[in-house]
């Protein structure tokens, strides 16, 4: 039985109980149902295999959107516990375990998924390749990501999660605070996830650089397409940062090395400054797509180009550097001194003047133009204000003497939330609304989309406005209760309520998935947002080769030019294709890290020996393997393409 | 007109939140110098914020109704335009200005609240060694030779130079009313320069998460004048025990504590962790004994809370 106790959840409630059961009913389900309408052939041959970027884009989306439950689901206990002084809903352990998992989930889970999402969805299309360099690659990345996440969501069933934040600062995290498995979930499947957004910054920057449609010269790609390249630039420069601290970390935690505990020379502080080496450049890895989405959106309801493109894709070049020269500002208060403060404040007040830029390029993008407002049109006008607050607050932060009393502070946590919500959730919610069409040939309904954009942008200022105040009144981030005497209370009620608006924003918007589902009209055309740029240019739905003829470009807006100044865009006759072939091998060294990595989390050595075997045979597989890909001839296409057209 | 709505909204949030809580938010109610150099950063800051997000809301709101397809005539094509490197050095210019500005501003400021306050005369400062542990302040005044447990006496009128290291997680001492917070790390010790201007009580915690007992990990803090200080510190001499080692190995183990005042401090037997660096630790293993315990509400009990 000895055995078995590990797995146990060290301070179980009935909450967790009632989730277990909830996961093994829904499990069985899935497969019942699997079973049942005999799927399982499908599921395999089309999804699980697949190397197709479109299909691997649409399933980090739907990750992505079960994430943002798991982390709403969270934000939501936090909120509630938090709504009135000294409530009993959540005990400090709870508490501590749940905003914890909201972070990284939040983070790691949900938000890096969504932007990546639509990078494989949307980067091929818009520069008129067929795939992305290395097809199989990019299966292996989705599935690191979907088992790291896996891995990390079963932690508060099985085990206990982890307890000291997301930021995981030793030596609060080590073996010493920190005795449950927790923080080993957190240094192993957030390692897994983020082998796999390694490899997709390098999949990503060589498919940009080497695979762009004849023409497109780099001052000539559609600013999605620039936003991505630079984002992917930034995730290849600091994932090593973070692949090396979580091997510290578990070394640390597992094999008794002491980096950063409090003894025999273990330094606390070198965890701080390489995590947010890391951490800073990764919330500029999540806003930068954001932005790139964005300008995407103004210019295509404005029915205008996007106003001063070079100073956009400058400001996103200075960006990217300023982002690794910042993160001392996480931590102004450790004691560095004036000198090194001075600096990094300086610096990182910087990185408000190219963002600014970028807003206000945004606004003249407005000027003269015809706007529409459509639902990511209105997510956009929302996302500017709001945006803008948590922008200016940032660099409140940024000056770094005010900051002593603004860290750790709810004041910290209303300006991140500012930024990340309107800046990123808005943008993926945009996008979603953006590509549906593209993605399954039908439109959401505009009116509830909208709706649910009001509701949601209200509900931000609501839930996060109030923080501000009672930061600066004292109450400090993380702290699982209050007493009454603080008169924390109402302003916390209120931010509560607005959670729930956040909540009900969420219903709306999976009740418009739902609703459009049944109703929406499937007779729309392959441009139905009238946009401007080369992924609306192909078929609805996208055929699996992209496009039957590679496209010609001369601007940033190619299909605009075809549109109205008669450019071509398709010269030429239809040739063979050469396509990738789908491959079980991603799915299944994936599945065999996910056992690799809970081996590790409970120190099972003799399994994870075997794992790590298994992990090498599929890599010698690989190696050994003949794969030439198929060739799609000129009959199919031309079968295809007259199927699509008619239809 | 529904943009405006964004605005509405919140200018109704900062109304009503203004209204409820009548301007007494704690890190602007500063009673000391640092604190006020904060506030006054802070204020500064709002102001010039406020400016630039009026400025990007007003733009917002003018583009949105004077650029709608409604407004225009159906056959309206809206042109194409570059970029203009008017416009855009503008775009440029304004925010560099401001950051060069708030530059100025908040690396003044850094040395203010980095030195030993201003406007104090000659007086010496007081030292205080404060330090945390799971999850408590123990707060030992060297000079005064005495010790004590989660909570604070200062004088006022005279500049005070708080010693932090942690025994275990890195925690961060924060008294809002006087000045911003610092970390207190178990392989260093960091200063904090503060001063209280006026007697009165104020809170002070930690505020950096730290674990279990982290909500509750506060203390309370007492400025008096000078003459009262030294009363209260001779009192203490009179009538509280000696802190020996054994009794702070017990005041060590994890759990919440009450108050309790002690002769001497910890200082003799384990001294902060200063000058040499992280780790070559004289206390170690110390933290590591206690660390089976975890029910904190025994602990209470256990110990005898000697109020002053
Ligand atoms: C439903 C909307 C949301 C609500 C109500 C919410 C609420 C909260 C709360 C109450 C905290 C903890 C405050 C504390 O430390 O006591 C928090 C922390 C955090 N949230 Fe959210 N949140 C929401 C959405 C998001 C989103 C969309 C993201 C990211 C994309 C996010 C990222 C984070 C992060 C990174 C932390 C810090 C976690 C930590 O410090 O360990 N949140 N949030
Ligand atoms: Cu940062």
């Amino acid at each position: 039985m000895d055995f078995f106790d590990r797995f146990a959840i060290p301070h179980a409630s009935p909450a967790i109980y009632a989730s277990m059961v909830a996961i093994v009913l829904t499990s069985v389900a899935i497969v019942a149902g699997l079973t049942y309408f005999k799927k399982w052939g499908y599921l395999w041959r089309e999804w699980l295999t697949t190397v197709d970027h479109k299909r691997i884009g649409i399933m980090y989306l739907l990750s992505a959107l079960l994430m943002l439950f798991r982390g709403g689901v969270d934000a939501i206990m936090m909120r509630a516990q938090l709504a009135a002084p000294e409530s009993k809903l959540l005990d400090a352990q709870h508490y501590n375990e749940i905003f914890t998992t909201h972070g990284v989930v939040m983070i790691l889970f949900m938000a890096m998924p969504f932007i990546i999402g639509f990078m494989n969805f949307v980067v091929p299309l818009q520069i008129g390749a067929r795939d992305v360099a290395f097809p199989r690659l990019n299966a292996i990345s989705f599935w690191l990501f979907f088992m790291g996440a896996m891995l990390f969501n079963i932690s508060f069933v099985v085990g206990g999660s982890p307890d000291a934040g997301w930021t995981s600062y030793f030596p609060l995290a080590g073996n010493e605070f920190s005795e449950s498995v927790g923080t080993n979930y957190y240094m192993i499947a957030i390692q897994i996830a983020g082998i796999g957004t390694l490899m997709t910054g390098i999949n990503f920057m060589t498919t940009i650089l080497k695979m762009r449609a004849p023409g497109m010269t780099l001052m000539k790609m559609p600013m999605f397409t620039w936003s991505s390249l630079i984002t992917n630039a930034i995730i290849v420069f600091a994932f090593p940062v973070l692949t090396v601290l979580l091997a510290m970390g578990t070394m640390d935690r597992l094999f008794g090395t002491q980096f950063f505990t409090t003894e025999n020379g273990g330094m606390d502080m070198l965890w701080a400054n390489f995590f947010w080496v890391w951490g800073h450049p990764e919330v500029y890895i999540l806003i930068l797509p954001a932005f790139g989405i964005y300008s995407q959106v103004i210019s295509t309801f404005a029915r205008r180009n996007l106003y001063g493109y070079k100073s956009m894709v400058w400001s996103m070049v200075i960006i990217s550097l300023l982002s690794f020269l910042v993160w001392v500002h996480h931590f102004f208060t450790m004691g560095q001194g004036a000198l090194a403060n001075s600096i990094f404040s300086i610096t990182t007040m910087a990185i408000a003047v190219p963002t600014g830029v970028k807003i206000f390029n945004w606004l003249l993008t407005l000027w003269k133009g015809k706007i529409v407002i459509t639902t990511p049109m209105l997510y956009s006008m929302l996302f500017i204000p709001l945006f803008t607050i948590g922008g200016v607050t940032g660099v409140m932060l940024g000056m770094s003497a005010a900051d002593y009393q603004y860290h750790n502070t709810m004041f910290l946590v209303a300006h991140f939330h500012m930024v990340i919500i309107p800046g990123v959730v808005f943008a993926m919610l945009a996008g979603l609304t953006f590509y549906w069409p593209k993605m399954f040939g039908f439109m959401l309904n505009e009116r509830i989309g909208k709706l649910t954009a009001w509701i949601i942008a209200i509900s931000t200022l609501v839930a996060f406005m109030p923080m501000f105040f009672t930061g600066l009144d004292g109450q400090a981030r993380r702290m699982y209760t209050y007493s009454e005497a603080t008169g924390f209370g109402p302003l916390n009620m209120i931010s509560f309520v607005g959670a729930l608006g956040l909540a009900a924003g969420f219903v709306l918007l999976v009740y418009n998935v739902y609703y459009s589902t049944r109703y929406a009209s499937r007779d729309i055309s392959a441009d139905p947002w009238d946009a401007r740029t080369l992924e609306w240019a192909t078929h609805t739905p996208v055929p699996s080769y992209n496009f039957a003829v590679e496209p010609q470009v001369s601007s940033e807006e190619p299909l605009w030019d075809a549109k109205k100044n008669g450019h071509e865009l398709f010269k030429g006759e239809y040739k063979e294709i050469h396509m990738p072939n789908n491959s079980g091998v991603p799915f299944i060294m994936s599945s065999i890290f996910f056992v690799w990595g809970f081996s590790f989390v409970f120190s099972l050595w003799i399994p994870l020996i075997l794992a790590t075997i298994g992990i090498f045979a599929c890599m010698t597989h690989r190696s050994f393997e003949k794969d030439h890909g198929h060739h799609i001839s000129v009959k199919e296409i031309e079968e295809t393409e007259e199927k699509l057209r008619g239809a | 007109m529904k943009f405006k709505w964004p605005v509405l909204s919140v200018l109704f949030v900062i109304a009503t939140v203004l209204a409820g809580c009548d301007n007494r938010l704690l890190v602007l109610d500063p009673k000391g110098p640092q604190a006020a150099t904060q506030a006054k950063d802070i204020m500064l800051s709002i102001g010039i914020m406020s400016f630039i997000v009026i400025a990007v809301f007003a733009l917002l709101a003018f583009m949105l109704t004077k650029y709608r397809a409604s407004k225009q005539p159906k056959d309206y094509e809206p042109p194409h335009i570059e970029g203009n490197a008017i416009v855009e050095a503008i775009c440029v210019g304004i925010p560099i200005l401001i950051v060069a500005y708030l530059s100025f501003v908040s690396v003044q400021s850094n040395y203010k609240v980095e030195a030993r306050p201003e406007g104090y005369g000659d007086k010496e400062p007081l030292v205080v060694y404060a330090s945390s542990s799971n999850w408590k302040w123990h707060f030992s005044y060297p000079e005064e030779g005495i010790e004590t447990v989660n909570y604070l006496y200062i004088p006022t009128d005279r500049p005070l130079e708080f010693k932090l290291y942690s025994y275990g997680p890195i925690t961060s001492f924060w008294i809002p009313q006087l000045g911003g917070q610092k970390y207190a790390m178990s392989d260093m010790v960091t200063t904090l320069h503060l001063a209280a201007d006026e007697p009165g009580e104020y809170m002070g915690r930690n505020a950096n998460f730290s674990g279990k007992g982290f909500a509750e990990n506060t203390f309370d803090v007492t400025a008096m004048p000078q003459d009262e200080f030294d009363d209260w510190v001779k009192e203490v001499k009179k009538t509280a025990k000696p802190l020996t080692e054994e009794k702070f190995n017990d005041l060590l183990e994890p759990g919440h504590l009450g108050k309790s005042t002690y002769t001497g401090t910890h200082l003799d037997f384990s001294p902060a962790p200063e000058g040499h660096h992280h780790g070559s630790s004289d206390e170690s293993g110390k933290s590591n004994e206690h660390s089976e315990h975890d029910s904190m509400d025994d602990m209470h009990s256990e110990h005898e809370s000697m109020q002053h």
